[in-house]
């Protein structure tokens, strides 16, 4: 990588959940413009990292860095303003919206219509409206989903509904995109389009990408760096070619499944 | 569901994409309705148009529910009360500052708006259950307010003052048959707000709250503001309701109603017509409020065949016994509402006779 700042940085972050460790001192920084993978058996911390960055959670100690802001001090719906989107390892969608509308809300931190502008519509509202339905067509035929435009998202297949939630989260052009299991639950094919997504995100819009994923061969395919948690420690930190060779890596977590 | 839509009807832009009144038919057939309300009075017998007013009235506080607990997903048990807050207001800025009603209408809506807004505080920390229960302090707050505080004002224990009648002029309205435009007039004023609020950024910030109130807030929805201006909206809805129904009947105060079980009316009126939809308000208050008129009829009848004497008993009896019945039958054969029934069947219509 020729130019490396840092997108993000973890340091010493430390969550626990009553008396359980969730997260111990976990530090490393996310560089601008890769994919970096997190890897880890299930129960490892994984989504708790993610939740940690969105501010869900809390961290007891530690700090989470992004553009100058310490994000473990920021709410939620600010975090996302700065530039953070994210899909979940469990969809949540808005379910009783169409495709398209769960695009345009996810433009909501880009818009500026305010209450009596949104009563009104006309004017304001609608213009605006206009202006974010063409960021979110665009988005809607990257994806391919032309054809579910208008349905409801509620009724869609899963694999279909894990893509909207996709474009949703790209939508709000974050500047870092937290993707937490987007493959669970598909089957190859469909495994192939969301890869090949991820990696045209990474190449056209540059989003630096933090991705949570279980399926090593793809990991290994299109992550730039990975960081492997096991029991809520970090306990490594390389590209796929160094990953796959640590032996605390093998011993820990890969020993047990082939890579 | 897809919306299925008239072959050969495409759209040109994203403006057309998103009207929602398509057809010159549909205008006509819209504004055909209005005038139909409008002029009533001088072709419909009286009981037409009274319940009109009533149907209006009402309609707008359903409205308002509709956007805090149907598109929202914030449950409100308050609904009632905030009317009789806005009823209050405004027949006592037009009984003691001499203004007009139609100056104290908005006034009756903001100052409804900001009472619903404290009551919505809850929220931040509760939701389903919970807040049902915070709003329904409201119920309890409101109607003790104006028993206890102020009665030279409030009228005490009397439960009742009287409202004025509006006057433009010299032109009184102080009879349905008149008072019926001036709630058609904000009727439509408030259907138009509803659909521009379902459409608009703000809507779609409810309806994300309602369906995911944490993806909402992880992307960027601030859940406290959004919720707090869905209560303002909502009570500012039942202020103007309030007030229309103080004014059309002549006094306000909790002697004349604006209890806990209207409250809950409004929800059933809500769920028959279709939660979270814009047709559904219209239908499931109509469709209450005519059954309970309906229920008046045979009950009457039931009485003087076989209960000779007990009317008045059998009466009071037979209103809440068919609401509790619509309400049972709707949340086990149609949950969606009428609402949901009309979209069916117009898809179903569109796809004839390919429809399977
Ligand atoms: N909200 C929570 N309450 C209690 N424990 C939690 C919560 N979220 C996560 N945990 C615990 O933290 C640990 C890490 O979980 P998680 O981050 O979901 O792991 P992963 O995503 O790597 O599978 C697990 O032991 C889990 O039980
Ligand atoms: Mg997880």
């Amino acid at each position: 990588m020729a130019e490396t700042s840092t997108q993000l940085s973890f340091e010493n972050v430390f969550l626990s959940f009553g008396g359980t460790l969730a997260l111990t001192d976990v530090s490393f920084k996310v560089i601008k413009g890769e994919i970096l993978a997190i890897i880890g058996p299930n129960g490892a911390g994984k989504t708790s990292l993610l939740n940690c960055v969105n501010h869900f959670y809390s961290p007891d100690r530690g700090g989470i860095i992004f553009k100058e802001n310490d994000l473990t001090k920021i709410p939620p719906h600010k975090i996302a303003k700065l530039g953070i989107a994210r899909t979940f390892q469990n969809l949540a969608l808005y379910s009783g919206l169409s495709t398209l509308d769960n695009l345009m809300a996810a433009r909501h931190i880009h818009m500026k219509s305010n209450m009596i502008q949104s009563i009104i519509y006309w004017g304001m509202g609608q213009k605006e409206d206009i202006e974010h339905r063409r960021v979110v067509e665009e988005i809607i035929s990257f994806l391919e989903i032309e054809h579910i435009r208008k349905a409801i998202v509620g009724a869609l297949p899963h694999g279909l509904r894990k893509r909207v939630e996709l474009g949703r989260a790209l939508a709000m052009e974050p500047d870092v995109l937290l993707l937490d299991e987007p493959m669970t639950g598909m089957n190859v094919e469909e495994k192939e389009d969301m890869a090949r997504f991820i990696l045209d995100i990474h190449e056209i819009r540059k989003t630096t990408i933090m991705l949570i994923e279980h399926d090593m061969g793809l990991v290994m395919d299109i992550a730039d760096r990975v960081v492997v948690l096991d029991f809520g420690s970090k306990i490594a930190e390389g590209t796929p070619e160094e990953i796959r060779k640590n032996p605390i890596v093998i011993q820990a977590y890969l020993g047990e499944e082939h890579i | 569901m897809a919306v299925i839509r008239p072959s050969g009807d495409f759209d040109r832009n994203y403006n057309q994409d998103m009207a929602l009144i398509r057809k010159p038919w549909q205008w006509v057939l819209l504004l055909l309705s209005i005038g139909a309300v409008a002029t009533s009075p001088y072709w419909a017998p009286p009981y037409v148009y009274i319940k009109a007013n009533q149907i209006g009235y009402t309609l707008i506080a359903v409205q308002g529910l509709n956007i805090l607990t149907g598109f929202t997903g914030q449950i409100s048990m308050g609904q009632s009360a905030f009317m009789l807050a806005g009823g209050y207001i405004s027949a006592l800025i037009v009984t003691y500052l001499n203004l007009s009603f139609f100056i104290a209408l908005p006034l009756a809506a903001l100052g409804a708006g900001l009472v619903g807004l404290i009551f919505g505080i809850p929220s931040l920390r509760v939701k389903g259950f919970y807040l049902a229960m915070a709003t329904l302090a409201a119920q309890f707050i409101i109607p003790w307010f104006t028993l206890h505080m102020f009665p030279e004002y409030l009228g005490g224990q009397n439960g009742i003052i009287s409202a004025p009648v509006p006057v433009i002029g010299s032109y009184e309205f102080n009879e349905p048959a008149r008072f019926i435009h001036i709630t058609l007039f904000v009727l439509i004023l408030t259907t138009i707000a509803a659909v521009n609020i379902s459409r608009s950024r703000m809507g779609r910030a409810f309806v994300a709250i309602r369906d995911n109130d944490l993806a909402a807030e992880l992307l960027g929805v601030n859940l406290f503001g959004y919720k707090l201006r869905a209560f303002f909206i909502a009570a500012v809805y039942a202020g103007l309701a309030g007030a229309l129904r103080a004014h059309s009947s002549w006094q306000i105060g909790s002697e004349m109603g604006y209890d806990l079980s209207e409250s809950i009316i409004f929800l059933g009126m809500l769920v028959v017509g279709g939660l979270g939809t814009n047709l559904g308000p219209f239908l499931g208050t109509s469709l209450i409020i005519l059954m309970e008129d309906f229920s008046n009829i045979v009950g009457t009848k039931v009485s003087a065949v076989m209960l000779t004497g007990m009317t008045e008993r059998v009466l009071t009896s037979f209103r809440p016994i068919f609401f509790g019945l619509i309400l049972m039958l709707f949340l086990i054969f149609e949950p969606r509402g009428l609402a949901y029934r009309w979209q069916l069947f117009k898809a179903s219509w569109r796809l004839r006779p390919f429809s399977h």
